[in-house]
């Protein structure tokens, strides 16, 4: 399979120059050097080329040869996904420590992605003589308790079922179907197939996005909602708490499948999900986390140029998921370091800097990232879905920066992170008046239908009385509160509670981590029925501190945490509570 | 470690000596006619008097080289410097006998002893830990200042740098640590790797009476790099510490706190050699590649599963200017597990330690507070001491504008709790040890200055049990 396609000419840390070049093609994956270290061709100039190494070059020396199979770079997509952890081009990060023996990820290892040996309960449903194309199911088997794998025919083979295997046990590497195309030749069909990384696999086309993407986070499911299919931004200064909330969404959306992209991160970020999943509960499932979850991690001193293509990697296997009709969501943390690795690759190759030495094509590779996501009409006929939240690293918190700005283009949600709030330890640190969701109208029917047509009223009231407060704030920082009349000081009487009993969010503690969208309306409906009943008491003649002395204000504090998921009807005791409260304040001036 | 197939290929060229190079450039050495030189690959130029110098190969074409000599290139002629290739990236001999020697930045001994056994050779350079053989750090460190155990508990095997500017007492503070940190119920010592990156004479004797007094001297690794030290050699200091401290923890099993002082300085090492090879600069001159080298620091420390030993890192690094949003403190902090950062006005006021306390974090705290390691109201108390003093700072702001008199009572409140949580709870004396337990219980007395009906982050349960005790 490998030929000797060139000699190593020059060696700049990650880019390799090679020389005497003959049958290569961009992008073909190619092994540098005695170690074979794995590299990838991108940059191809007569008889010379560019090659990215994905892994250490310390000791490689001008004159070791270069190997390719005349193959790009792919990944492996079949059961055994779910669960583990990868690197950015795939190595199986636990595998390579079994079988290295050692801490320390070693050169030059080359360990299949999929385990070989392990046997699969394959279940056909497709019979001999049938027509299949790319994309359809031929068969189904149990990845892990809740995941059904579907086994499907890869994208490009098409024609007659020659053969089809019995249901049974099988590994991977088996055949599991013969297909005749229309010439007579037969393709072989196995439980996995490859796939480059670079390119998105196919799907029958786009529908419109109509799904929350639902969190359990209020701040995020009430005030700036992410669709299923749909792409946000989540900009950050460090300590802001990007990484905080990658974890909350990976442990608590609803998607199916989740692909956690640890890209430049740190090291102990990744153990601390690998810990943690296993005994973390899918609310929905009641089965552990991990089963659901795949994770890349090439942390940030991992060789840099395979941090740039663990996004890729990503995306790829998350499509994967999506063909067979999953809803899948994916976290890339950061992608600013994945663009530094653009730039740092860029310099070494002495391209033409553009914005702050990043190059001039970085927005048309965040481009081409983010459109991968979206909601799918499948090859099979189901539909799936891919929604994408990538974090950015501004330099400084400044979200002038390029990574920042070219992003902001490609997506339609922003969830901007605060410097301020998070030094208040305001978590999750969501800017109300910074972020935006353009996906609010889109996903409204989903959340009317379960508010009683009420939800697009109770968000805009309570988005306007947030704005007016920004603006009464100004004027407080002025002259202090005391000057402002108690109509306006209920504004921030209310704001104040809403940010407190509602926006926080403790994601460590048992009953806040995660919210349910019906509880999540209640307590936006009683807090606002709390502005509502105190304006019309202080427009009685009550005055501000009347009503924050009242007993009902400490339960409505707490109900967060004294209320949990499965009796929410509490909130409703609360809120009559709050009624009769108000009742008698309101008498005291009739 | 590092010792592929192509490294001992090259092992066969060791010796072969070249005579004469083509260009000399600041620190780095440029070569022709040589044959089969590795990148990174360790270099001994040798000038005409018959000096050595070390290098390292930063680039490796056909036939050329470039070498980056650590002790820079002063007294180098073109014709008669030899170049000898040696095969293998820059090792460190490491053994048990290197605790409580003194090295310089490329790990020579400089302490007129003799050299000390080597039981390994270990490439400086490192490998990245594979994260799923890292062990999830839990265990608090008390250091006996209350704004760290209290607020930005130290946990161990985690990476806490300090962010200090100028003429703060960044080294005292640090100083401090190292003679009070212990493990609640344990019994071990830590063992200490000080790496200094071009720092004044008179800091580096600070910390050795300091350790000196303290007892611990021979429990202390030192790799210098002082200010009037070649600056090249900088850039693999940290390095040659680190592999001291890997050496300890992963195969001694010791407990390792890793002291590397002052970041800065290395960053203007790499900036300098940046220049000279006419890279692309990223910020302020910065190499785009500043934050994977910098990762490939910080990134070596913690704890991995199989050994009992760990690493913690205190790097401590100046802010130019105070500003932490220079890129040297930027892309730390985006990689450090959280910073303590020191404030100039606390220190002119006086107040020791002058921790900030709203922009110091410790990203490792959440797991090693709690009930069975500190006490279950850790985390709440500490939040909420947090809220109160970034509301005292608005306060504070507001007062400013409008005047102390014009406060509302409320705020007037807000203000003493301010006052009193500086003076008695971030202040103490430089040799006060404050046990975990001291320190909650100072926290509680200055939150319950504060009316019950404003301390939201806390349970009705805690507040009964020691609100205003």
């Amino acid at each position: 399979m490998l030929e000797i396609i060139g000699k190593v000419h020059k060696i700049i840390g990650p880019v390799v120059q090679a020389r005497g070049i003959v049958n290569a093609k961009m992008l073909d994956l190619v092994e540098v050097g005695e170690d074979h270290l794995v590299g990838e061709i991108v940059k191809l100039e007569g008889e010379h080329a560019a090659i990215q190494v994905y892994e250490d070059t310390t000791g490689l020396a001008p004159g070791s040869s270069v190997y390719s199979s005349g193959l790009p770079l792919s990944v492996e997509l079949g059961p055994g996904l779910l669960g583990t952890i990868y690197d950015g081009i795939q190595r199986p990060l636990e595998v390579i420590r079994d079988s290295s023996n050692s801490v320390y990820i070693q050169k030059g290892i080359h360990v299949p992605p999929l385990g070989r040996e392990k046997k699969w309960d394959f279940k056909p449903g497709i019979e001999k003589g049938a027509k299949v194309e790319g994309g359809e199911i031929i068969g189904r088997l149990q990845e892990t308790a809740f995941i059904e794998h579907r086994v499907l025919v890869p994208p490009d083979v098409k024609g007659t079922v020659a053969w089809v295997a019995k249901e049974g046990s099988y590994t991977i590497d088996e055949t599991v179907m013969r297909v005749a195309a229309a010439s007579g030749a037969e393709t072989e069909v196995k439980l996995f197939q490859r796939w480059p990384v670079r390119k998105a696999r196919p799907s029958r086309g786009r529908l419109p996005l109509r799904l929350p993407l639902i969190t359990g986070q209020r701040v995020i499911d009430t005030l700036f909602p992410q669709a299923k299919g749909g792409t946000v931004v989540v900009p950050g200064g460090f300590g802001t708490g990007k990484t905080m909330i990658q974890h909350a969404l990976a442990k608590w959306c609803d998607a199916d499948i989740i692909v956690y992209i640890g890209c430049g991160e740190r090291g102990n970020e990744m153990t601390d999900v690998l810990m943690s999943f296993p005994e973390l509960i899918d609310p929905r499932t009641k089965r552990p986390l991990m089963e659901r979850t795949i994770m890349i991690a090439n942390t940030s001193n991992m060789p840099v140029a395979a941090r740039e293509a663990s996004i890729y990697t990503g995306i790829t296997l998350a499509e994967y998921y999506r063909d067979q009709g999953y809803h899948v969501a994916i976290m890339a943390d950061s992608t600013s370091r994945w663009a530094e690795a653009l730039r740092e690759l860029s310099g070494r190759m002495e391209e033409m800097p553009a914005d702050e030495g990043f190059p001039a094509y970085l927005p048309t590779r965040l481009a081409e990232f983010y459109e991968r996501a979206g909601m799918f009409e499948t090859l099979c006929g189901s539909e799936g879905s891919i929604s994408i939240a990538g974090a950015v690293s501004p330099p400084g918190g400044d979200f002038s920066e390029p990574v920042t700005q070219h992003t902001k283009r490609f997506v339609r949600c922003l969830w901007a992170l605060d410097r301020q709030l998070a030094n208040a330890r305001h978590y999750p640190a969501i800017s109300w008046l910074d972020s935006y969701s353009e996906y609010v109208d889109e996903i409204a029917d989903w959340w009317q239908e379960r508010s009683g047509g009420e939800w697009m009223d109770l968000r805009h009231r309570i988005m306007d009385l947030l704005q007016q407060e920004g603006k009464l704030q100004q004027v407080v920082k002025l002259v202090g509160p005391d000057v402002l009349p108690d109509t306006q000081r209920i504004i921030l009487e209310t704001c104040e509670m809403f940010k407190n009993a509602f926006l926080q969010q403790n994601s460590y503690d048992k009953v806040d981590m995660y919210c349910t969208p019906e509880k999540q309306i209640k307590m936006l409906r009683v807090i606002l029925d709390f502005y509502k009943l105190g304006l019309e008491n202080i427009k009685k003649g009550a005055n501000i501190h009347q009503l924050r002395k009242l007993e009902v204000h400490s339960d409505i504090m707490r109900m967060k945490f004294s209320v949990s998921n499965d009796e929410i009807g509490k909130i409703d005791t609360i809120r009559e509570k709050l009624h009769k409260s108000m009742q008698q304040v309101a008498e005291m001036y009739e | 470690m590092r010792n592929g197939d192509g490294m001992k290929e090259n092992k066969l060229m060791e010796g072969r000596e070249y005579i004469g190079i083509s260009q000399v450039t600041g620190p780095l050495v440029f070569v022709k006619g040589i044959h089969n030189v590795g990148f990174n690959e360790l270099a001994e130029v040798v000038d005409s008097s018959g000096h050595v110098r070390l290098g390292m190969v930063l680039e490796a074409s056909d036939g050329a080289a470039v070498i980056q000599i650590f002790e820079g290139t002063s007294g180098l002629s073109i014709p008669d410097t030899r170049v000898r290739f040696r095969g293998e990236p820059l090792m460190f001999g490491v053994g048990s006998e290197i605790l409580g020697r003194v090295f310089n930045g490329i790990g020579q001994p400089i302490d007129g002893g003799p050299p000390p056994m080597i039981e390994e050779m270990m490439d400086v350079n490192g490998l990245p830990i594979n994260p799923t053989a890292r062990e999830y750090p839990r265990k608090c460190i008390q250091t006996g200042i209350s704004a760290i155990d209290g607020m930005n508990a130290l946990v161990r095997g985690q990476k806490l740098p300090i962010f200090s500017g100028t003429g703060l007492p960044h080294n005292k503070i640090v100083a401090q640590i190292t003679r009070q940190a212990k493990i609640v119920g344990e019994d071990v010592q830590f063992a200490i790797v000080f790496a200094a990156m071009g720092i004044k004479h008179d800091v580096s004797r600070y910390f050795v009476s300091n350790f000196e007094a303290s007892g611990v001297l021979e429990k202390v690794v030192f790799i210098l790099n002082l200010a009037d030290d070649p600056s090249v050699e900088r850039m693999v200091t940290p390095r040659v510490a680190l592999t001291a401290a890997e050496y300890l923890a992963f195969h001694e099993n010791m407990h390792v706190l890793v002291i590397l002082t002052d970041m800065t300085n290395y960053c203007e090492s790499l900036r300098e050699i940046s220049t000279v090879r006419e890279e692309i600069p990223s910020r302020k001159g910065y190499p785009g590649y500043l934050y994977s080298d910098l990762s490939s620091i910080y990134e070596r420390a913690g704890m991995v599963k199989g050994f009992s030993g760990s690493i913690t890192q205190m790097p401590i690094l100046t802010m130019p200017n105070d500003d932490i949003s220079h890129p040297v403190p930027d892309l730390s902090g985006y990689i450090t597990e959280g910073q303590i950062v020191l404030e100039r006005e606390l220190d002119q006021r006086n107040i020791y330690p002058p921790i900030a306390g709203l922009p110091s974090l410790s990203r490792l705290m959440k797991d090693g507070i709690g009930e069975g390691m500190t006490r279950g109201d850790h985390a709440h108390i500490a939040s909420q001491l947090f809220a109160a003093y970034s509301h005292v700072k608005d306060v504070r702001a507001l007062a400013a504008v409008i005047g102390e008199e014009e406060l509302t009572p409320l705020d007037k409140v807000y203000l003493d709790f301010g006052n009193r949580f500086e003076r008695e709870f971030l202040s103490q004396g430089e040799y006060e040890d404050r046990s975990i337990f001291q320190t909650l219980d100072i926290g509680w007395k200055v939150i319950s200055y504060l009316p019950k009906e404003e301390l939201h982050r806390i349970s009705e349960e805690e507040l009964n049990k020691y609100y205003g005790k």
